[in-house]
């Protein structure tokens, strides 16, 4: 027999099944929390300070806590006195808006939630209707019911309109005003045109370089002195139109980040194909952008959310205005701790509900061409 | 030679496809493409190598507008290209372009990829550009992934769906930007092979590619471009057999020499 060193395989080896690694419960908390003995201790002492942290304050809020009652009286426990929260809860919800008229706010609170849940369960059919309805029939048919003024509904002026409910109209319309015209100037700093890319980079960067208390203030104080004082704009329009001009900048520069990792190609294989500009970014350029940049587009509707709060100083009284206001009632003095508790999980859960559902959106998504 | 020449249609009448007139084009102060003259007629298969840099790419891109020429002029089908965008969107129309990195949209299925244009240049109903997609894939061989998104596919496969999805718009000539260069070398076969398909079949090509082979084949001319200029222009029999200009000689000694 010869002897070299070429070899060769008559028969290929077939797949066989991965050697047994520990799993299960056991063999996770072995792997992760005590792979040896000092990230044993270390464990052990990290569970226990959760745990002591969680016991009080579930002791707190829950076990030491007074939940019924109707004035200050009731608080006999040493925990939380929720009943604050409880007999201020009307205002919380809709500032001063006059009780008899309230039933719209509520048709619009549930028209709202309808129309989330609807564009936000897939299973649901028509959603194309439904969202034309969201962004064109609901916005005029909200406008008609709490203002109102019109169909023999009582006006409710703006300035009556407050806490969760102002919150909510504020954050709304910054959301779904800030994105298109985040939109529109992302690609308009993109343009090649010079007049259309000088405008779009000159309202972005004066935008963001200003805070918003600053253009709140000049909304609420400084635009009436501009303009002819019988012209009168709502103190109100005058936020939104702030706040969403204000976030659509930020938005800008997010959706921009998006735009820049989409490949040249995919512009020119559409321009291969005849597409129009509008037709490549609506059909290629943007559904793939947006995709790419959801975390960063949620990270801005989260910031927008929680800086809806800033309306205080303008002299509109949002949820935490409403609540602060709460406390300086001299009867509730002290209990300023429920007061921020619970504006803090309103908030909360408001946006980990949006974070969630960035993050099933994204899974959902994801049509396997990431590398 | 006869033989090879027999098995083709006979290449075009001659109506000009594409007319190219001193073509010049600057990339800044860089001179990229310099006095191009290029008839391509009706059914020709013209294949376009030569060294990186040469702008063999850049003139097939400027054929359909993706590259702006300063100097010259193109003409596709009768329609003169000047920098009106309807113009350019109806040269676009007749010529379908098949690129380097395939550049098919990741958002979309296999045959979204393919109804994409037709239902939004073309105006089809979504059911007739479905049928006309499916068609197409069929001839490609890949209609059974059609439900699948461009990232689930092979190279391959990928580049055999965007030839099918160029050829949906029913393009007069067909462009091809270095098509195999971004393949496994076990998936050059397959692409060719849909080109190889189609050159039979009649259609106007232009390809830069270094297949060579594919050249010997195909092609009615072969062009060898260098530093922005077109060196020589031959029937592949001549131009691999006799090139006449030493950077030819050169060019293929390197590329051929293994």
């Amino acid at each position: 027999m010869t002897t070299n060193n070429a070899t060769f395989r008559t028969e290929m080896i077939e797949a066989r099944e991965a050697p047994n690694q520990s799993r299960g419960v056991i063999g996770w908390l072995r792997a992760n929390l005590f792979s040896g003995p000092v990230n044993s201790v270390i464990s052990v002492l990290v569970i226990l300070a959760v745990a002591k942290i969680a016991w009080l304050a579930l002791g707190w809020a829950v076990f030491d806590a007074n939940f019924l009652g109707s004035s200050r009286e009731a608080c006999t426990g040493d925990g939380a006195c929720w009943v604050f929260i409880a007999s201020r809860f009307e205002s919380i919800i809709y500032g001063f808006y006059p009780e008899a008229a309230r039933w719209r706010v509520d048709i619009v609170f549930a028209l709202l939630a309808i129309l989330i849940a609807w564009l936000a369960i897939p299973r649901l059919p028509q959603k194309k209707w439904v969202a034309l309805f969201a962004l064109v029939g609901f916005p005029i048919l909200s406008w008609i019911l709490l203002l109102g003024g019109v169909f023999g509904l009582e006006h409710v002026p703006t300035r009556a309109w407050g806490g969760l409910m102002l919150t909510l109209t504020i954050a709304v319309v910054g959301i779904v005003g800030s994105l298109p015209i985040g939109i529109i100037l992302a690609l308009g700093r993109r343009s090649k045109m010079p007049f259309v890319k000088g405008i779009c980079v000159l309202f972005i960067e004066f935008w963001r370089g200003v805070p918003l208390i600053t253009v709140l203030f000049m909304a609420s104080v400084m635009l009436p002195l501009f303009v002819p004082g019988n012209i009168e704009f709502d103190k109100l329009l005058r936020a939104l139109v702030g706040i969403m001009l204000f976030w659509s900048a930020y938005m800008a520069e997010v959706i921009r980040s998006g735009l820049q990792a989409i490949s040249k190609g995919q512009n020119e294989a559409g321009q291969a194909l005849g597409l129009t500009y509008w037709q490549r970014m609506g059909l290629i350029i943007l559904p793939q952008a947006l995709k790419l940049v959801i975390p960063g587009i949620v990270n801005t509707f989260i910031s927008l959310f929680k800086d809806t709060s800033l309306v205080l100083i303008i002299g509109l009284l949002d949820m935490l205005a409403i609540i602060r206001a709460g406390l300086t009632d001299t009867n509730w003095l002290g209990f300023s701790t429920e007061g921020y508790v619970f504006a803090a999980l309103i908030y909360w859960v408001f946006c980990f509900s949006m974070s969630r559902y960035s993050q099933y959106i994204e899974r959902r998504l994801n049509t396997g061409h990431k590398r | 030679m006869s033989e090879a020449t027999a098995s083709r249609p006979t290449a075009g009448n001659d109506t000009p496809m594409v007319q190219i007139d001193h073509l010049n084009k600057w990339y800044g102060d860089f001179h990229v493409l310099r006095d191009i003259n290029l008839t391509v007629t009706k059914g020709e298969r013209i294949v376009i190598c030569g060294p990186s840099g040469s702008g063999k790419s850049t003139m097939i891109r400027c054929i359909n507008h993706l590259e702006e020429h300063q100097q010259g002029s193109i003409t596709v089908n009768g329609i003169p290209m000047n920098n009106d965008v309807k113009r350019i969107e109806q040269i676009r129309r007749n010529v379908g372009m098949v690129f380097q990195h395939f550049n098919l949209f990741p958002h979309l299925t296999v045959l979204e990829n393919c109804c994409l244009s037709q239902i939004w240049v073309q105006k089809k109903s979504r059911a007739q550009a479905e049928k006309t997609a499916m068609e197409y894939l069929e001839r490609v061989q890949i209609a059974n992934q059609a439900k699948k998104y461009p990232g689930q596919l092979s190279g391959g496969q990928q580049q055999r769906v965007a030839i099918a999805r160029a050829l949906c718009m029913r393009p007069e000539v067909m462009l091809f930007d270095e098509p195999t260069s971004a393949l496994d070398p076990e998936m050059i076969k397959e692409v060719l092979d849909v080109m190889i398909e189609l050159a039979h079949e009649g259609m106007t090509m232009l390809c830069v590619t270094h297949e060579m082979g594919f050249a010997k084949t195909v092609a009615d001319r072969v062009i060898f471009m260098d530093q922005g200029q077109i060196i020589e222009e031959a029937p592949p029999n001549e131009f691999f057999n006799n090139p006449r200009s030493e950077r030819t000689q050169l060019f293929l000694s390197q590329i051929l020499g293994h």
